[in-house]
């Protein structure tokens, strides 16, 4: 059901809501990750609405096409684009978080129905992709498994594992995409990103004012990392701009040869002005002025 | 005593199994760790290599990769040394496996004390321990190489995450060809009534042996072969409590989180009943022969049946 044709303008309409759905979830259970959801939503939107063959209605399709989700902290950006893409009513958006509700904090395989691996401890969706593509192979489905990644998870020694391996079985049949938007957990991986922007770039061992420790694991020299382990490398300027997005998809979907990792430069928050490049929305949900905020800056 | 038995090591058929299973029709793959030789994986890998995917030495990739496998209706197989997995991989069994219930079997060999000469760092004495603790998962330790073909089996026909614990050394076959593994079922080796011995893997034959030295004595000892730790069989610990009176537990791992935790806790929810412990406590292994290590750390024999005696005179507590 990939509706190819999905314009930008309503693509940018549906990212909207998708960041709606974003703060309406961690409001709703004054938790949950609207930072990595944020930096992540455009990449989620144009997959959904232009990129994956998939049937919400079908969940077990055997030949849909696969969507790992490695960082599994967010989940409201995933269920956020999951509701718009109609696999569950968008009600149960208010009961995220909520003992044995449908939407719980960290992805589950099969909760809700197309949700395809479990996660939140990170590092591990890429393994999981590897055994999707190869069983790909084996049956000769066409599908492609796609496989979104945070720079936490590119710090996880089985991401590694298993980048090695998919280049040694050169399973071209699946795509890593990684939202680089250099922030994680504890503050920012790196400044790379801002080296010529209007952030200040910063050595390392540099302490934020705010106490976030900066260049926490530096990721670079990123791409030349992904070419050493076998596989070939796009990278997508600006992660949030949904034709460069969907062109780099489909050109990692048609690469013979070698997986394709997609680098995409994002910004954590993106899309709410006080949350955009602060360690401070990885894991935690606004207060009431911030909420009211927030909608403002996402209203139509 | 278990004397001229045939001597096979249970890791030795896991690769045969696969074979003879696949070319029954059932959708079997392997995932394995560059350790193919030692697990026997490797004979599958030859028959069908389509269907064995090498990692290289990397055990959590290994987990993941047979999740995925599996979430496409796969059987998918790994296999390594018990040290490396569950031990390298405790993270990706809980989450790529036990939570979302994905169809993978674990065959760990070179498991225990009984690993000998390559040491401390070589012998799994908490890997039952580590795959009890996550609920979903099925743990079987056969006791020998006939049980551990039908084990192999019977997981590869049920469906859900199983763990199958092997051996390096070649062992006694305890059991003969009209033997039929139940999940959930222990096998009664021996007949007694004044003390039973429960047992797993190489204890087993050890624990038959411990019966001959106390039925010398003129004690009766009744022998269970614990195969099945997860599903266990609880009505076997409750009869062998109130039939016999007194447990003794024998296990190539640690006493806490394996057998004797679960006769332990099954007896003193039902049925208290004095138990002692035969297993590795409070320190790790040595090199040495297989019959060495075992013998310096107490799992014998002899051993067992001190434990049966004190545990027989503790009946009167």
């Amino acid at each position: 059901m990939a509706a190819t044709q999905t314009s930008v303008d309503e693509l940018k309409s549906i990212a909207r809501r998708v960041r709606r759905n974003i703060i309406r979830m961690v409001v709703a259970a004054n938790s949950g990750h609207p930072g990595g959801s944020l930096s992540a939503a455009d990449i989620l939107v144009t997959l959904y609405f232009r990129t994956l063959k998939y049937d919400p209605k079908k969940p077990d399709w055997p030949d849909r096409d696969r969507l790992i989700i490695s960082k599994g902290h967010i989940t409201p950006g995933v269920y956020g684009v999951m509701g718009e893409a109609g696999y569950f009513s968008t009600d149960e958006f208010d009961n995220f978080r909520t003992p044995n509700a449908l939407l719980q904090g960290h992805v589950i395989m099969g909760k809700p129905a197309g949700v395809e691996m479990s996660a939140g401890a990170l590092g591990m969706g890429l393994s999981f992709s590897l055994g999707q593509a190869l069983a790909g192979k084996l049956d000769g489905k066409d599908y492609t498994v796609f496989c979104l990644l945070s720079d936490g998870d590119c710090q996880e020694g089985q991401t590694w594992e298993a980048a090695m391996s998919a280049g040694h079985h050169k399973a071209d049949n699946m795509v890593a995409i990684v939202d680089r938007n250099h922030i994680q957990n504890d503050g920012y991986s790196d400044f790379q990103r801002y080296e010529n922007g209007d952030q200040p770039s910063k050595p390392g061992g540099w302490v934020m004012e705010d106490n976030h420790t900066a260049n926490i694991m530096d990721l670079e020299p990123f791409p030349a990392k992904w070419e050493a382990f076998g596989w070939n490398v796009i990278h997508v300027q600006d992660g949030h701009d949904f034709d460069a997005l969907t062109d780099a998809f489909e050109q990692a979907r048609s690469h013979k040869g070698q997986p394709t990792v997609v680098i995409c430069e994002t910004t954590k928050g993106k899309g709410v002005s006080f949350m955009e490049n602060n360690p401070d929305f990885h894991g935690k949900a606004p207060d009431k002025e911030q909420t009211e905020q927030a909608y403002r800056e996402l209203a139509d | 005593m278990v004397q001229a038995a045939k001597l096979e090591a249970t890791r030795a058929v896991f690769g045969p199994t696969l074979i003879k299973l696949r070319k029954e029709g059932l959708d079997i793959v392997c995932v394995d760790a560059d350790l193919g030789y030692s697990t026997s994986s490797v004979k599958f890998g030859r028959e069908f290599p389509d269907r064995f995917f090498p990692v290289g030495v990397a055990e959590q990739n290994m987990i993941g990769v047979a999740a995925g496998l599996a979430s496409t209706g796969k059987i998918a197989f790994c296999s390594t040394f018990a040290v490396f997995a569950p031990g390298h991989c405790f993270d990706q069994l809980r989450m790529a496996v036990a939570q979302p219930k994905t169809n993978v079997k674990l065959v760990a060999s070179h498991a225990g004390l009984i690993t000998g000469e390559d040491g401390a760092s070589a012998q799994s004495l908490e890997d039952i321990a580590l795959m009890l603790s996550m609920p979903t998962f099925n743990v079987i330790v056969p006791a020998d190489s006939i049980e551990a073909e039908q084990a192999l089996e019977a997981a590869a026909r049920t469906d859900g995450p199983f763990y199958i614990r092997t051996m390096r050394a070649k062992t006694a076959v305890v059991h003969d060809d009209s033997y039929r593994f139940e999940l959930g079922k222990w096998s009664q080796l021996r007949e007694g009534s004044d003390v039973t011995l429960i047992a797993i893997a190489d204890m087993v034959a050890v624990a038959l042996d411990a019966a001959d030295l106390l039925s010398a004595d003129g004690v009766s000892a009744r022998v269970l072969n614990a195969a099945s730790l997860r599903p266990f069989d609880r009505d076997a610990i409750i009869a062998a409590g109130n039939e016999t009176g007194a447990i003794v537990t024998a296990e190539d791992h640690f006493v806490h989180g394996g057998l004797g935790s679960i006769v332990a806790g099954a007896l003193a929810e039902a049925r208290p009943t004095p138990v002692e412990f035969i297993g590795m406590r409070d320190r790790y292994g040595t090199s040495g022969t297989s019959a060495g290590v075992l013998e310096y750390f107490n799992l014998t024999a002899k051993a067992i049946a001190v434990a049966a005696k004190k545990a027989i005179d503790r009946k009167s507590e």
